[in-house]
């Protein structure tokens, strides 16, 4: 409900007083709101389409349809409502929705909320609780930049000056790969960036006071705060 | 598939310290000859490996196995078995694996001579192949270390050789998120049966020509990934229960190309392979929660013959070294287990490790032996490996359901929808290899999944 609320809070600000209108408009985004949860990509692109027909800007969509839908279910997998496959196939609903979506949206338009440099530090093969953090922090509108598994620490800094990212996330399993995080810190030191970027770390063996040990910004328990804390720290570098 | 009929036909057979083919060690320690034993596994703690630190690396190797030799004897503990799990650098680099193997085993012979204590070194090489992307089974320029390895390490003493392999991982990680068990068969009773029978060939070979023993294998990257997964709230409980079963058929082909058991920890489908196939087999419980969580921890010892930690770090605990520390634990409960069996108590003690755990997880309710035999029977009526998954699974959703409708399973209601759901995709699956290949094969990812490393 509270969603619904600050969509509606949103619409009027956007199309005034046109009872009629604001009708359509949210009966739109409601609808691609509840195809989003429920992962039907088919549906959801016709929906997008339709609504863009109608004269719906393409950010309003992305703004108050997909990422009001992505939190609504990122808030109910918080919850233990629903299990991780639920909230993939909402992703892939919403790329679905995007490759629609795309050809319209008007650079500048939509605000980007920040770039995450995302990987497994070099050593360490285990990519699954990464994967759910790169799902995690795109559903919340992050752009990811996903190096993958074994990544070398000077990688994390290049990609990170690359693409202007605000964040670096590395996560490791392995009591003899969490080392290389230091590493990481390191290389981000020695590229000049260490400033402009924060730095996460997450994995089994990993805790706050080994955070603090080695310099970084954060450390996160679990895929769900790992996203939050990003989205956080990209809002704050923006201020 | 090999086994066609079961070697344990009866719950009341399936028991903790007694296999019907035990194994006996060099040092002649009896594995499933009716004392449970206990299986100490380490790691080391937050530190680099690197030429320069193998000194500090051996030095820790030395401290674990010495420490909780020490203790093995002031507790009048007459066996142990040391698994060494290497970490990526030590079969990287088969000489500091081979050098790690024989300082402990230097120990464990000098505490034989001294104590009579009969402790053994089961050397699992960690599977290499996975580091590099894609996946390449069989042409892996680390296949070669991983085999030295296996080959200089059982020469050095590493008596009893398993391994945790990957084959079919890269297919079921992403299958283990989707929830998708179409994939999760087929990342097992294909792609995970084809590795470990080219695999298990060469280590069964290894071991015949160095006189050690084959152990075993474990699905643990696959079924243990579902659990902790599971744990989390990530995926449903039902779901991971019915990934574990089709572990099964995966890991007993190590056993139906010459393993001779125990079969490793944290496979816990050891106890459907003991049925199936009468070896001894190793579990990790409650005593392992310094690994990881999970909803077995009494359950887990129902059957088992070793009794493991699966991992614990070499870091200084109140008490003394977390080693020595969960030496000590193991010790106490294999006691238990076998005062049990002393007074003649098995089927009591054994009832009060399953009572306690089934009536509140689908993955152990699967572990009753009760169940575990009739999935097992399930499993190899199978006409072929697909087949015995699909029917084995098919059998524990039918064994949930039953349970949740009595009300002596507890469930929550985001977990019933599943069973359902996983019961329909499963009696629709393609029940051969060729036509589940050709089913699964246009979705795979081609830059990760190489067939042709299947032989397909």
């Amino acid at each position: 409900m509270l969603q619904l609320n600050h969509l509606w809070i949103r619409i009027k600000s956007c199309y005034g007083n046109m009872d009629y209108k604001r009708e359509i408009i949210m009966n739109r985004l409601e609808t691609i709101i509840d195809l989003l949860r429920r992962g039907r990509a088919p549906e959801i692109k016709i929906e997008t389409q339709a609504a863009l027909d109608e004269g719906i800007s393409a950010a309003n969509i992305l703004e108050d349809g997909l990422m009001a839908g992505m939190q609504i279910i990122g808030d109910l997998f918080k919850e233990n409502k629903i299990f991780v496959p639920e909230m993939l196939i909402a992703a892939r609903a919403m790329a679905a929705s995007l490759a629609i979506l795309n050809p319209h949206l008007v650079s500048g338009e939509v605000k980007k909320k920040g770039t995450a440099i995302l990987g497994t530090v070099k050593g360490d093969l285990h990519d699954i609780g990464k994967n759910l953090v790169k799902i995690m922090m795109e559903g919340k509108g992050l752009v990811v930049i996903d190096l993958g598994v074994d990544v070398a620490p000077e990688k994390y800094a290049a990609a990170a000056k690359e693409h202007g990212a605000q964040i670096i996330a590395c996560s490791a399993l392995l009591t003899t790969t969490m080392t290389e995080m230091k590493r990481v810190v390191q290389a981000a030191v020695d590229a000049g960036i260490r400033d402009s970027v924060k730095i996460m770390i997450g994995g089994a063996p990993v805790t706050e006071s080994y955070k603090n040990e080695i310099g970084a910004d954060f450390y996160s328990a679990d895929a769900a705060t790992a996203s939050d804390v990003a989205i956080q720290a990209c809002l704050d570098m923006a201020v | 598939m090999k086994y066609k009929n079961l070697v344990i036909n009866n719950p009341e057979d399936l028991v903790f310290g007694s296999a019907p083919f035990p194994v006996t060690t060099p040092r002649g320690l009896v594995i499933g000859g009716g004392e449970v034993y206990p299986e100490l596994n380490f790691t080391l703690p937050p530190m680099s490996i690197s030429k320069e630190t193998y000194g500090e690396v051996k030095e820790h190797y030395r401290e674990i196995v010495s420490g909780a030799l020490e203790r093995v004897r002031d507790l009048h503990q007459d066996g142990v078995v040391f698994e060494f799990e290497t970490l990526l650098e030590m079969t990287l680099d088969p000489q500091l694996g081979t050098d790690l193997v024989a300082i402990m085993n230097d120990l464990c012979e000098d505490a034989y001579q001294k104590y009579g204590i009969k402790s053994e070194i089961r050397l699992t090489p960690n599977d290499t192949r996975d580091y590099e992307r894609p996946v390449r089974q069989r042409s892996s320029k680390y296949l070669d270390n991983m085999l030295q390895l296996f080959e200089k390490g059982a020469k050095a003493g590493g008596n009893l050789l398993s391994i945790e392999s990957t084959g079919g991982k890269e297919v079921c990680d992403d299958a283990l998120m989707n929830c998708n068990i179409r994939d999760v068969i087929f990342s097992m009773a294909v792609l995970g049966v084809r590795d470990m029978q080219f695999l298990w060939d060469k280590i069964t070979d290894i071991a015949d020509s160095t006189r050690t023993i084959p152990g075993g294998d474990t699905a643990c990257g696959f079924g243990n990934t579902a659990m902790v997964l599971a744990e989390k709230k990530y995926i449903p409980k039902v779901f991971a229960a019915v990934v574990r079963i089709a572990t099964v058929v995966r890991t007993l082909v190590a056993l139906e190309e010459g393993a001779k058991g125990p079969d490793k920890d944290c496979g816990y489908e050891g106890p459907f392979l003991k049925a199936i196939t009468g070896t001894p087999i190793s579990m990790e419980g409650r005593t392992a929660a310094c690994a990881h969580l999970s909803p077995l921890g009494n359950i887990a010892g129902a059957c088992c013959d070793l009794w493991s930690n699966e991992s614990v770090t070499n870091i200084k605990l109140l008490a003394g070294m977390a080693p020595t520390v969960y030496m000590e634990q193991l010790i106490y409960d294999t006691r238990l287990f076998n005062q049990a069996t002393k007074f003649d108590g098995v089927e009591l003690y054994k009832k009060m490790m399953v009572e306690s755990d089934i009536h509140l997880d689908p993955q152990a309710l699967i572990l009753d032996p009760v169940n575990v035999i009739a999935i097992s029977k399930a499993i190899v009526s199978g006409k072929n490996y697909v087949d015995a998954a699909i029917l084995g699974c098919l059998k524990g959703l039918e064994i949930i359901q039953t349970h949740v409708n009595e009300g002596s399973l507890y469930l929550d209601d985001r977990e019933l929808v599943w069973i359902d759901m996983l019961r329909d995709e499963l009696s629709q699956m393609p029940r051969e290899e060729g036509l589940l290949v050709a089913a699964v094969e246009p979705s795979l990812d081609k830059n990760k999944v190489l067939l042709r490393e299947y032989g397909l």
